[in-house]
């Protein structure tokens, strides 16, 4: 944890109040985002127990699965999802700006500009807290292989009409039934869409800086700093009582009656942001009632089973509205703070991001794969390790409180500058290298050449290199500490720097280019804008080392040939082939070899799956022929769902 | 770069003719042996038959890829020099991967010593001071930003990231990658495509290479980004063979067997010399100071430990920062001298040949302000990850744990540890806050298990407790 925040912690302890750690907000806050608040069930992390839903904070969905166990209920939960969340998803498809982008034309091979569609919104979704990121990547992952809806037994879709029921807090409408009828089955079908959606967003979620996919708790954690420990900051609402305590409360009182406090019947107050529910709720409460709703369907009297169902609506309901409430509360305190003049530029590449899906989707690209292969994880980890370097210049270049965190640490120093002094560099034609000397209190951690950057007010970053120090006494003491910054209090440095950049192509620099005398600036021992790594090898030619080209589906190629992608790759990887038909079950211990090896082990996988029950739908009569997209993994928690 | 490596040709120099394949020292035999029965156990011989069976693997051997593991200072530097020159005598064009430009640097300069004919290119970046300009002195070398002006020349070295951004040129027949263990796997990823076979050298006790953002989402895969580079070869290529460097010539004899039992547990190693070999001595007695208690202590054991007294400090701990400032002080004050196996007579120490490791960067910052507080100039201070590969007479270490509150992953790194007990060719003092055990005994091991990682042993738990547990035997107790 960084000096600053510690010190911020222990003054907050101190106010009994949170305190901010940003003058704005460091990420897009849609104006309409939708908010999920999902419970699962205790002790079966794959099976949804409820979850509220929507875009109006007065007027939510609520969905309920009365019994997590029947996986009819479960499948009828997620349709409801489905339902409720594709039209959110879709509604930035289709309004579009034009952008221009360059790309490389694939028949003459030279870069063109091309005109490209860029959605000019893109869908938020907002969840009380970190799991809740998780639990939403759990969800895109057991739905997105599902199989489109005309595989589904019609009795299924039938039983999904009957027990939802038409009342029950915060429902907004009647169940999904009579809705549902309506809806064409067309392929891909909601279910698997959402799951995409969902997979493709908690993918996004992972990069850092994206605003797609937020939790609360991160939101609020960054923006303010509480007198409770991080881990004790996933408590939405002891974290909102810290940051705003209700009247009358300190926030070390109120946060710990966030966390402990029960009523008559032993129920938290507050109950937890989820998904995880209160064992003393789960125990006291929810499994008496799911047991009546039991033994109703057992009896078989509609009256009852309605009933009875209602009554564990209403006690899911009774854990998600206080998070609701505390999300959108949330909310409220984030849009008071403007947001940093970098966050629209952050939001555009996640507006990318979304338009990218919506191609892959309607271009019928199939679901996101279970693994990534080699190229795909290495692009992906570069991606995100450039998006946090670059995040973390943009957070400091937009927020001096930041800034400070980052100046504390030596990464950065501010001053005046005291002198400049015009100098040459030794070229041919020589170009503008002036000394400039800055007087600061920071303790940069600077040695000879170190490179040193500044945000110029046109937005371009000007180059500098460090040189040496020059002492400049403040006080009386005399330089018994000789003359290193770091040494004692009683000196402060001078920098001197030699500016190697953003004074334009002249023999003079620009005016304005160069600080004078007198100037404020701020420079950072960090690059404000962060190149990429280098170019990976497209997929088709992963190397040797790391296991040869993926096995791709090949629609309609005839399973029984694993050999023939792998003509031509080389001794090694034809090895490879032959272990894989050899001994596809020992060659599964490894995810990397079931790669290799799923051709050979189509026959049993399958099996498997049959035996399992795990997806009951994928050996049904007239499914299409085997994709390996669409092969489930082995047995995991969704495989339960 | 390590001058032990300069030390080793001499007994790797024998002929490298293929060895018997019954060979007692052949890289598997001498994990097996006892690395405390010295009798009738000849370093330069293990050396260099663990050499001859490399290279005949590199030159000759029928799959893709060697890997070779390489204690600290076991001679891992030379070893590449001289593959690099026998793939070059057999006309087979050779690119060299190492991980940064020092050490790409390093690399000609020691091939271009060892073979001053040998065209050598050095792939640099466009940076103006993109490498060192001692290379510009040496006549059969050609640097250059652009790989084809680089084209028909024996032998090309760069750094894998700028290995990475070469494109559109013919594969090279053959490659050495360097320090490969603390590549990371989607670097190697990068610039396989460039080469036919390769000889992967590391040495695996070292700092893991890590990622600054989470890349859990791939723990388990063969081809996991952020993993060693030589992990995800091997997971792909099991088959491949795997050497081991037996000696190291840097370790002496007082130091081999704490960092082999307590970092290597499972591929032992021994040092090249003897006790007896090296000596530390010094021109000014004590004065009975604890600094110099520990000095004493470090001279004749090996090791030092000045213990300060416990408590919870924050990183840049002043009194522990003074007390290494003063390790380093009195160490030069004293007029020391090493006496080693590379020459008759006592050899100064000098303020090159002590460097001070720390874990982070603003302790060595602080390290550094003290030294010139107490006007000591030229002792290198970094920390461990800029520490690896190099090497010194004696060292000082700021331990990771010293008056930390809690044993963090980071603080507990395997690798950090070993890199910082293992620079020296004489003597290691550490300097450290007391209750460093009970700190450890109260943060046992949290990291998650996860499925198809393999375990690394030992962890940095218990490595942390086996030199502890040594160090002990050494420690003098000391309140500034």
């Amino acid at each position: 944890m960084a000096l600053m925040t510690t010190l911020a912690r222990m003054e907050a302890m101190r106010s009994g109040r949170a305190l901010p750690t940003a003058t704005v907000r460091h990420r897009h806050l849609a104006d309409r985002p939708l908010a999920l608040v999902p419970l699962t069930t205790a002790g079966e992390a794959g099976a949804p127990l409820g979850a509220l839903v929507g875009t109006d904070r007065d007027a939510p969905r609520l969905l309920v699965v009365p019994q997590p166990r029947d996986r009819d209920l479960r499948f009828a939960f997620l349709a409801a999802l489905a339902e409720e969340m594709l039209p959110h998803f879709a509604a930035g498809a289709d309004e579009v700006e034009w952008e221009e982008r360059k790309e490389t034309d694939p028949e003459t091979g030279k870069r063109v500009t091309v005109q490209v569609e860029l959605c000019a919104d893109a869908p938020q979704l907002l969840v009380p807290s970190g799991p809740g990121i998780d639990f939403v990547r759990l969800l895109g992952r057991s739905m997105r292989f599902r199989r489109a809806a005309e595989h589904e037994p019609e009795d299924l879709a039938g039983a999904r009409e009957g027990p939802l029921p038409a009342s029950g807090p915060g429902a907004a409408e009647p169940g999904g039934g009579p809705r549902e009828a309506d809806v064409p089955r067309a392929a891909p079908a909601r279910v698997p869409l959402l799951g995409r959606w969902l997979t493709h967003y908690g993918e996004r979620a992972r990069v850092p800086g994206s605003s797609l996919l937020l939790a609360l708790t991160d939101l609020l954690g960054q923006h303010w700093a509480t007198g409770q420990s991080r881990l004790e900051d996933q408590h939405l609402g002891a974290l909102l009582a810290w940051i705003d305590p209700p009247a009358g409360l300190a926030g070390p009182e109120a946060a710990l009656r966030a966390e402990t406090a029960r009523d008559d019947r032993g129920q938290l107050l507050c109950p937890p942001a989820g998904p995880a529910t209160d064992p003393a709720f789960d125990n006291r409460l929810l499994a008496p009632a799911m047991a009546r709703y039991d033994a109703a369907r057992t009896r078989g009297v509609p009256a009852d089973v309605a009933a009875a169902e209602r009554e564990v609506r209403e006690l899911v309901a009774s854990q998600l509205r206080p998070t609701w409430e505390a999300l959108w509360r949330g909310v409220d305190l984030l849009r008071a703070l403007p947001p940093g003049s970098r966050v629209a530029d952050r939001w555009k590449r996640d507006r990318w991001s979304y338009t990218g899906h919506r191609d892959r989707v309607r271009a019928g690209e199939p679901p996101q794969p279970k693994w990534d292969d080699a190229v795909t994880a290495a692009r992906k980890l570069a991606a995100r390790e450039t998006a946090q370097a670059q995040l973390d210049a943009q957070e400091a270049l937009d927020d001096p409180l930041v800034m400070a965190a980052r100046r504390l640490s030596g990464e950065a120093f501010a001053g005046e500058v005291t002198e400049v002094v015009m100098a040459y560099s030794q070229a041919k034609v020589p170009r503008p290298r002036p000394l400039v000397t800055v007087r600061t209190d920071d303790r940069p951690l600077l040695d000879e050449g170190v490179k040193v950057y500044r945000a110029l007010p046109d937005g371009r970053t000007q180059r500098a290199e460090f040189v040496t120090y020059e002492a400049y006494e403040t006080g009386e003491a005399g330089g018994a500490h000789g003359s290193d910054p770091a040494a004692g209090g009683d000196v402060a440095p001078l920098v001197v720097l030699r500016l190697t950049g953003g004074m334009g192509r002249g023999k003079e620099p620009e005016p304005g280019s160069v600080p004078e005398e007198g100037d404020r600036v701020c420079w950072t021992l960090f690059e404000h804008a962060p190149r990429g790594g280098p170019e990976l090898p497209d997929p088709e030619q992963t190397p040797w080392t790391h296991g040869g080209p993926p096995l791709r589906a090949e629609p309609g190629a005839p399973l029984a040939e694993p050999a023939a992608p792998l003509a031509g790759a080389g001794t090694t990887l034809a090895g490879a082939g032959a272990t894989a038909s050899g001994d596809a079950t020992a060659s599964a211990d490894t995810p990397g070899a079931i790669l290799a090896a799923r051709p050979a082990a189509v026959a049993a996988d399958t099996a498997r799956d049959a035996d399992a029950g795990a997806t009951a739908l994928v050996g049904a009569p007239g499914a299409p022929p085997f994709d390996p997209a669409y092969q489930p993994d082995p047995v995991t928690d969704e495989d339960f769902l | 770069m390590s001058d032990a490596d300069a030390a080793a040709p001499a007994r790797l120099a024998d002929p490298a003719g293929p060895a018997d394949p019954a060979d007692p020292f052949d890289a598997d035999s001498v994990g097996r042996a006892d690395p405390a029965g010295r009798a009738g156990f000849d370093p330069g011989a293990a050396a260099a038959a663990a050499t001859a069976a490399i290279l005949r693997d590199t030159m000759a051997g029928a799959e893709r890829g060697v890997v070779v593991d390489s204690p600290p200072g076991a001679g891992k530097s030379t070893l590449v020099v001289r593959a690099a020159r026998e793939l070059a005598a057999a006309g087979r064009p050779l690119m060299v991967v190492a991980q940064t430009n020092a050490q790409v640097d390093d690399l000609v300069i020691r091939l271009a010593e060892a073979e001053p004919e040998l065209p050598i290119g050095r792939l640099h970046s466009s940076d103006a001071t993109a490498y060192d300009p001692a290379l510009n002195a040496l006549p059969a070398v050609r640097t250059s930003a652009k790989v084809g002006d680089l084209a028909g020349l024996d032998v090309v070295i760069s750094t894998a990231a700028k290995w990475a951004h070469t494109k559109n040129v013919e594969p090279w027949q053959h490659a050495i990658v360097d320090e490969a263990y603390q590549m990371r796997s989607d670097a190697l990823l990068a610039v396989a495509g460039l080469f036919e076979r390769a000889l992967f050298v590391g040495d695996p006790g070292q700092l893991d290479p890590f990622s600054v953002v989470g890349a859990e989402q791939w723990s388990g895969l063969s081809y996991d980004p952020s993993a060693s580079a030589v992990t995800t070869l091997l997971a792909h290529n099991p088959n491949l063979p795997q050497h081991r460097l037996p000696v190291s010539w840097r370790l002496p004899a007082s130091a081999a067997p704490l960092v082999s039992a307590a970092f290597y547990p499972y591929t032992p190693f021994r040092s090249g010399t003897e006790h007896g070999d090296r000596r530390l001595s010094f021109g000014v007695a004590s004065d009975g100071s604890g600094v110099d208690r520990v000095l004493d202590a470090a001279a004749e054991a090996g090791w030092g430990l000045l213990e300060l007294p416990a408590r919870h400090t924050p990183r840049t701990d002043p009194e522990a920062v003074r007390a290494v400032a003063l390790v380093v002080r009195r160490l030069l004050d004293r007029g020391g001298a090493a006496t080693s196996e590379r020459s008759p007579d006592p050899v100064p120490l000098t303020a090159a040949r002590i460097a001070v490791g720390t874990a982070h960067r603003d302790q060595a910052a602080a390290v550094r302000a003290a030294l010139t507080d107490l006007g000591v100039s030229g002792v290198v201070v970094d920390t461990a990850n800029r520490l690896q590969g190099r090497e010194f007479d004696v060292t000082v270490v700021l331990h990771p744990l010293s008056g930390r509150p809690d044993a963090t992953a980071f603080h507990l790194e395997t690798g950090r540890l070993c890199v910082l007990a293992s620079r020296h060719r004489h003597a290691c003092v550490v300097v450290c806050r007391a209750g460093v055990p009970e700190l450890l005994d109260d943060h046992p091991s949290t990291e998650p298990v996860r499925l198809g990682v393999s375990m690394k042993f030992p962890d940095g738990w218990e490595a942390n407790h086996a030199v502890l547990a040594h160090l002990n035997e050494h420690r003098v107790r000391w309140r500034p």
